[in-house]
């Protein structure tokens, strides 16, 4: 670490200007498959869908890409102190980021349960509102029948939901021991701790998967469903999408540890997973608290 | 010959090793540059939309476009001008001024930084495409208020979407840059409290960017949403609520008014000391009053809705949480002032477009204040005297304070000094189009001209008139901006390393130009510093 140079300014990169392009693809991709798979805009042609994927592909190339260089100037040491603190406080901000994006959802699911659909019902000064508009609705939540008359049954908290929470808190437990392991120097306490978070994390998706389905095919229960449904699924499914991204990043930490990477102290990219993993886990607490529970 | 060897022929041909330089770049002063003129061209952009606008507004009646294309460069000219003008403008200024500023290197993340450059021309190429799709560009405003962005909108608002998503993206990279920056490799013995005022506006900016992009990126997610899976958060039938749209977009969007104003705070709190040749006034005050104005705007968002029924109780908080932000402002604005008192003044380029945004965004201060109190805003909502008032601050407020920071630092940037004379030109013209295209706004909105709409009531065709007139002077000068700065760059008399006699600051002890790579290894922060305070 000490021969690191103070300041590490890498040379020219392609992969900020391939990222660019990829995003750029994936963006035009996925505005024109979404107008392509709907029937909200009159379109033609269906080219949406590779354009996508090329799209996804070439962001997956670049990020393998550059996370490759990332990476080898860790091993080669070029990696400073100084440089070591500005990823950390990286990661940091960017999980801030994330946090406001998922509170910008939990500020829609407070203001339907708070205000939107209680005013609907006539709460406040809204007695006209209600008796103008829709009349027989009341105000209920979790929302099973709206103002426009969509029914569908909630979902419960104490069944799948219940224990895909187990499952998380397990597994940010299990990641600890594996960081424990890995400070250690226990390369096999790390390799067994950090493939069975994996595994947790694999087993959360399929559940979450199993409840999607029990929520379209047994409870009537999708993203038409109202207010209560979209905020259901919104939530779920961005938290979803990050369990996924997060146990890619578990399992590409697991074959770079037992591709032999990390020391027990230098080993950030393993942290950066760990904050990340917490960082989902703690987003499903409230998600299970004020989503499922109450 | 290996591929390899074949390839870095290719790479050496000289075109391609021009455009290679400045599309793989990951050195700071290159990408600000990039960002600068990025910003330039899509201002002549945005404001050739404007210059449509005023000449429909200048005769009642429809002249030359259509309603739906009148609100198509409505919404363009404010998504442009917002995204891709303004917040590119100090972004750049942040990625040549901070590493100077500071002692550093380059930027704490080079690639990263590149990365957030290059996301914005795809962004804007893809919401300018907008313009030339089935159904026209969007045209419901830059606020995109459901019911107008989802039920009503055209099918390029889903482009408009993931160009919101891709400049969101570039916008929270480039702000967790520029606070690691900040946070980490300031020179040796610059504590917090001795960072410039610039650094430290920037620092709060970035702050207020990680926090509040990612709410746009919601909310343009529910809106997608909303349009094409079904869901219900901003229709009543549903459950949801269009109102909701506007708290969560309001979240998102008045912290982002002080995204566009904060850099501005800190390039007057810059240049008013040296050409003052004086210390700033109440550096600490500075620091909190700016600190204070980004806490006090996550808590103020509802003063934009004062008019949806919100509750009595939620008018009174947020009319008095906004009235707050008059405190520090004004603390801001008297510092300014007091740094002036006795100074030894010159008037430079760079100086009078300070000067001129205090005393012309104080008027955009105090017309926000009046907005601010909910039952005069019941009279002013949705008219022309918003549109009055927002210009006030973002004209003479985030593009003065660009405008003086080009100035003020181009000589560093070229290593030659601008045309002083024509500078003064420009500012004066400036000064004097400015005031004559907004200041009537106000008269015909107390009146009750509606804004966003392409007729209007004949009464208010001369306030109308004189605006268009002072519109198309203020496009003018800004043509002779562009001479300005290209000739800086091709010639001139030659500046010195210190640019200006007073000036002070470690990105002052580089030479004119400022060489590729600066501050290799830490400088010596405590002579400048001393330097700094011996006055």
């Amino acid at each position: 670490m000490s021969e690191a140079p103070r300041y590490f300014v890498p040379h020219s990169s392609a992969w900020p200007i391939a990222g660019s392009l990829a995003l750029f693809v994936t963006a035009f991709g996925a505005a024109n498959l979404i107008q392509q798979s709907t029937d909200k805009v009159e379109t033609t042609g269906d080219f949406g869908a590779p354009i996508l994927t090329l799209g996804l592909l070439m962001l997956a190339g670049m990020m393998i890409g550059w996370f490759a260089t990332v990476i080898r100037e860790s091993q080669k040491g070029l990696v400073s102190d100084l440089l070591d603190q500005s990823y950390r406080m990286a990661m940091f901000w960017f999980i801030i980021s994330e946090v406001m994006f998922f509170a910008a959802f939990f500020g829609a699911l407070f203001y339907a349960r708070i205000i939107s659909v209680p005013w609907l019902a006539g709460a406040g000064n809204n007695l006209q509102t209600h008796l103008l508009l829709w009349p027989d609705f009341a105000d209920t939540w979790p929302l099973f029948r709206t103002p426009g008359g969509n029914t569908a049954e909630p979902m419960a908290a104490w069944g799948l939901p219940f224990i895909n929470t187990v499952i998380l808190v397990t597994s940010s437990v299990t990641v600890t021991f594996a960081h424990w392991a890995l400070k250690k120097d226990h390369r096999k306490f790390l390799l067994a701790w950090l493939a069975i978070t994996v595994v947790l994390g694999l087993t959360f998706i399929g559940l979450q998967a199993v409840e999607y389905v029990e929520a379209y095919t047994e409870l009537g229960l999708d993203l038409g469903s109202g207010i209560y449904g979209s905020t259901f699924f919104i939530l779920t499914g961005f938290h979803g999408a990050h369990v996924t991204i997060g146990t890619i990043m578990l399992a590409v930490m697991l074959l770079r540890c037992a591709g032999g990477h990390f020391t027990p102290d230098n080993h950030f990219a393993f942290e950066a997973v760990t904050w990340y993993w917490h960082f989902v886990d703690v987003i499903w607490l409230f998600l299970f608290t004020f989503v499922y529970w109450f | 010959m290996t591929i390899k060897a074949q390839l870095n022929r290719i790479r050496q041909l000289p075109a391609l090793s021009y455009a290679a330089r400045w599309v793989l770049t990951t050195n700071h002063k290159d990408i600000g540059t990039m960002y600068l003129w990025l910003s330039f061209t899509l201002f002549f952009a945005a404001g050739a939309m404007a210059m449509i606008i005023r000449a429909e507004l200048f005769q009642p009646g429809l002249q030359l476009t259509d309603p739906n294309f009148y609100n198509q460069m409505v919404t363009l000219h404010g998504l442009i001008m917002v995204f891709g003008v303004v917040m590119p403008a100090f972004v750049g200024l942040a990625n040549w001024m901070i590493p100077l500023m500071i002692g550093a290197p380059d930027m704490a993340l080079p690639r990263l930084n590149n990365f957030s450059f290059w996301i914005l021309p795809f962004a804007f190429s893809l919401l300018l495409s907008t313009l030339f799709m089935e159904g026209g560009a969007p045209n419901f405003g830059w606020t995109f208020y459901a019911p107008l962005s989802t039920t009503y909108g055209p099918p390029s608002t889903d482009f408009f979407v993931f160009g919101i998503h891709l400049m969101g993206i570039s916008s929270v990279l480039g702000a967790i840059n520029i606070i690691v920056t900040i946070l980490n490799l300031r020179a040796p013995g610059m504590t917090l409290m001795k960072m410039p005022l610039f650094v430290w506006t920037w620092l709060i900016t970035a702050f207020l960017l990680v926090m509040v992009m990612p709410v746009l990126a919601a909310v343009v997610t529910m809106v997608l949403t909303d349009r094409h899976f079904d869901t219900s958060f901003f229709s009543a039938a549903g459950g949801g609520d269009p109102v909701m749209f506007q708290h969560i977009f309001w979240f998102f969007g008045h912290p982002e008014v002080y995204i566009l104003i904060l850099p501005s705070f800190g390039i007057a709190s810059q240049i008013i000391p040296t050409f003052a040749r004086k210390k700033l006034f109440g550096y600490h005050s500075m620091v909190y009053a700016t600190a204070s104005i980004a806490i006090l705007s996550f808590v103020v968002w509802g003063h934009h809705m004062f008019t949806t029924g919100m509750p009595l109780f939620g008018e009174l908080f947020f009319m008095y949480a906004t009235m707050l932000i008059a405190v520090p402002t004004g603390v801001k604005v008297f510092n300014w002032v007091a740094t002036l008192w006795r100074g030894s003044i010159t008037y430079e380029t760079p100086m009078l477009f300070a000067l001129g945004f205090v005393v012309l965004f104080s008027i955009g201060g105090f017309s926000g204040l009046m907005l601010a109190i909910v039952p005069a805003d019941f009279q002013y909502h949705d008219t022309f005297f918003v549109v009055a008032h927002f210009h006030y601050v973002l004209y003479p407020g985030a593009i003065f304070g660009t405008m003086a920071a080009v100035y003020y630092w181009l000589p560093k940037w070229t290593g030659h000094m601008y045309d002083e004379r024509l500078g003064r030109i420009h500012f004066w013209s400036a000064f004097i189009a400015v005031n004559l295209t907004f200041f009537p706004m106000h008269f015909s909105g107390l009146a009750g001209m509606p804004r966003r709409v392409v007729d209007y009531s004949i009464v208010f065709t001369d306030f109308n008139m004189v605006s268009s007139i002072g519109a198309w002077l203020l496009g003018l000068t800004q043509v002779l901006f562009l001479y300005i700065v290209i000739k800086t760059i091709r010639g001139g008399e030659p500046a010195t390393g210190r640019v200006w006699e007073s000036a002070q600051g470690l990105e002052w002890t580089v030479p004119s130009p400022a060489p590729l790579h600066t501050f290799e290894s830490p400088p010596d922060f405590e002579r400048e510093y001393a330097r700094e305070y011996r006055a």
